[in-house]
């Protein structure tokens, strides 16, 4: 009996001993989620229900958008294939919830980075894919043309959960405006309020104006006012206490600004190895050891540019071509006139 | 001795492994929380909201705290549940006696609401009266005057606000009605017992309950006036009705589905419990020369509650769950505004779910308490 005893002990000792070693020369390299998304094959990220241009899935089920752009540059760099994620569509109070308790590893949804989210509920913004700003939405045939004209007891649907009912709460009391706010759990149920008639405006971040305009059933009859009355910086999320996870989806999105910056398209890529830059040079990893930094090779940032394609190509491909917002407005680099602006790639 | 540690050491292993569980899981959570930089605590309840709400009993803006904010949805989730179980009892009873009515049409009629309403889920049902029902109403400027006064429109219900006068006198008028008509029920009861004699209670009540509160009017002055809702122009397609009260869609269409959908259940209740009494008790009652009504007023629903009172607790209890629903159409119950837009505003997921899961639980036990006390009150006294 004590024999046995004494064998397994020492088993159990030995075992654990040889997982701590292993456990910690991985932790040395690798971040805790790297790992575990390398195991499983497929990158988690968490989308909108629904927003073209944004994130949003055909008949199909492929989701397309720049904010899904973002999730496949991630799983083009560490797992080497840009259709290696797993989608889950979440709605505006599920999100954060769903990233913090480890549901997914990315949230690329259309998120406005503030200090609050930032700092208080685990949660760590990454950058930002698109420069945004509340807006309302009204009928043309109301003739209302400026946020100016807006009147007492002017019905708004939106969102919950969202800065946009913060906002909208700040703007009607600077104004002195009694409103009625009337506030859905989900985007496609605030379009149809809207449309049938039940506000007056419609408000959301522009983008997501622009882009729930196309689902209505005449577009045409409805226009987004001119003012902005907020900063929405929108950006991917990852949640706290992962920085090396946080780098890699940080320089996935950086690389593709920069690539735009330097020219370095999906069609180009493999051409800009023999670049004279050694800016490009290092973007296409032709030249010094990057991706090692995150444990990853040195083709990571290339294969992001080959399968998912610089910045430009994506807001072409998604936001321009559709429809939705064909001028890039703020969301052009800064080397022609807007406020793309990213740390330099070496 | 040894019989008695047997019938305790499993018992006491159950407790054990139950607190045990519990407690890994609190560990659990707390730990995850920890790494993952979340802070615990109840503290954000006092913090200002800083948004607001559509449609509140109580004075709310965002300026008010979250506290104040959960009273908000707390009072609305009371609000619907309440005219949800009013509506639904009234015509679960109508139904359930129509199912059981000799009518052929009356009968098949009842029967088909019920098998239609009770086969179709609730959130479809919801869904269909706000966005099917919303579609078909009018835009206010189009809206036509119900006797000249109501306004049912896309943007609400619009209806005369009461303004009073002395309003305190007639309030005392009714509760002096009430009284009275107490008394005069208990001295009724009494006269029966020991002289055999009936007292038309029922129309000296109805007598009372209108002739005092009018006599207010009359030289009490007491004075009660309507603000009609008047249509005003907010841009050239755009208008509202300004004065009266407004009872937003999202409450009528909650309502509306709650109230159908429930009754269904409730008219199943009430026809169980009436088929419930044997045939021979309303023979034998009528054989003793009580009228129609006495049989039916002193035996057979004194029988037939007791049947109807526990399941129906069931539906009580359901209906109130179910408004939760709510948050799919917008109208602001504890759900939406609590669970939903201040969940996303302080991050605080446990500490909100958990005060929402307790206030239902306090919600469901509290009816649930009433209805036992009530059931009690009906059930059989043995003596």
């Amino acid at each position: 009996m004590f024999k046995y005893l004494k064998q397994l002990t020492s088993l159990v000792a030995m075992v654990a001993v040889l997982f701590t070693f292993t456990t910690e020369s991985m932790a040395a390299k690798k971040s805790k989620t790297l790992k575990n998304t390398q195991k499983k094959g497929f990158v988690r990220c968490g989308v909108s229900q629904g927003l073209p241009g944004f994130s949003n899935a055909d008949a199909a089920g492929n989701w397309t958008g720049v904010d899904v752009d973002v999730c496949r540059a991630v799983a083009a760099a560490v797992l080497g294939d840009a259709n290696k994620v797993k989608f889950t569509p979440l709605s505006a109070k599920e999100r954060f919830t769903a990233l913090t308790s480890g549901e997914i590893d990315i949230l690329s949804r259309n998120t406005t980075w503030t200090l609050s989210r930032d700092a208080d509920i685990g949660l760590t913004f990454v950058g930002v894919n698109f420069y945004d700003g509340q807006g309302f939405m009204v009928r043309k045939s109301s003739g209302i043309t400026s946020t100016g004209q807006f009147k007492d007891g002017i019905s708004a649907c939106t969102n919950i959960g969202t800065t946009t009912e913060l906002n909208m709460r700040d703007f009607f009391n600077s104004k002195g405006i009694k409103y009625e706010p009337v506030a859905f759990e989900k985007a496609d149920e605030v379009v149809a309020a809207y449309d049938a008639g039940r506000c007056d405006t419609y408000t959301t971040d522009k983008s997501g104006l622009a882009a729930q305009r196309t689902k209505m059933k005449n577009p045409d009859e409805h226009i987004v006012l001119p003012e902005t009355i907020s900063k929405e910086p929108l950006g991917p999320v990852v949640r706290q206490g992962d920085s090396v996870w946080e780098d890699i989806v940080r320089w996935s999105l950086n690389t593709m600004i920069e690539a735009e910056e330097y020219g370095i398209t999906s069609a180009n890529a493999d051409m800009m190895k023999t670049s004279d830059n050694p800016a490009i040079k290092r973007l296409v990893g032709a030249e010094g050891e990057l991706g090692a930094a995150f444990g990853l090779d040195n083709d990571w940032s290339l294969r992001i540019i080959k399968q998912v394609g610089n910045y430009g190509e994506s807001y072409k491909r998604n936001i321009a071509d559709t429809g939705i917002l064909p001028d890039r407005g703020p969301n052009q680099l800064w080397t022609k006139g807007g406020i793309l602006y990213v740390p330099p790639a070496r | 001795m040894s019989l008695k540690l047997k019938d305790i050491v499993p018992q006491l292993i159950t407790v054990i492994a139950v607190v045990l569980i519990f407690g890994f899981f609190t560990y659990n959570a707390q730990i995850n929380m920890e790494n993952r930089g979340i802070d615990f605590g109840y503290g954000f309840l006092s913090q200002e909201s800083s948004f607001d709400v559509q449609f509140s009993l109580i004075e709310y803006d965002g300026s008010h705290s979250y506290f104040r904010a959960y009273l908000v949805g707390l009072l609305n989730t009371i609000l619907v549940s309440v005219i949800g179980i009013i509506i639904a009892t009234i015509l679960g009873v109508i139904v359930g006696v129509a199912r059981l009515s000799p009518n052929y049409l009356i009968n098949k009629f009842a029967a088909f609401y019920v098998e239609f309403f009770r086969n179709i889920p609730l959130l479809l049902q919801i869904f269909f009266w706000y966005f099917a029902a919303l579609r078909a109403l009018p835009l206010p400027q189009d809206a036509e005057a119900i006797f000249g006064v109501f306004f049912l429109t896309i943007k609400g219900l619009y209806v005369p606000a009461f303004i009073w006068q002395n309003f305190s006198i007639f309030f005392y008028s009714l509760v002096a009605a009430v009284i009275a008509i107490i008394v005069i029920r208990i001295h009724a009861k009494k006269v029966q017992e020991n002289q055999g004699k009936q007292i038309p209670v029922f129309f000296i009540s109805l007598g009372l309950i209108f002739i005092l509160p009018l006599l207010s009017f009359l030289i009490g002055g007491v004075k009660l006036s309507f603000e009609v809702p008047v249509l005003k122009q907010l841009a050239t397609t755009s208008f509202i009705y300004e004065g009266g009260v407004s009872l937003p869609p999202e409450l009528i269409a909650l309502t509306l589905s709650l109230s159908l959908y429930t009754a269904t259940f409730i008219a199943e209740c009430v026809r169980a419990g009436i088929q419930g009494v044997g045939k021979g008790q309303k023979e034998a009652a009528a054989s003793i020369g009580l009228t129609p009504n006495q049989v039916l007023k002193l035996v057979i629903m004194p029988q037939a509650l007791r049947i109807i009172i526990p399941p129906t607790t069931n539906q009580y209890l359901n209906l109130t769950k179910n408004s939760s629903l709510a948050a799919a159409i917008a109208y602001p119950d504890l759900v939406l505004v609590f669970a939903g837009t201040a969940l996303m505003q302080t991050g605080k997921a446990i500490e909100i779910v958990s005060i929402t899961m307790f206030t239902y639980l306090t919600l469901s036990i509290s009816i649930s308490i009433l209805m036992n006390w009530y059931n009690k009150r009906i059930a059989i006294q043995e003596k």
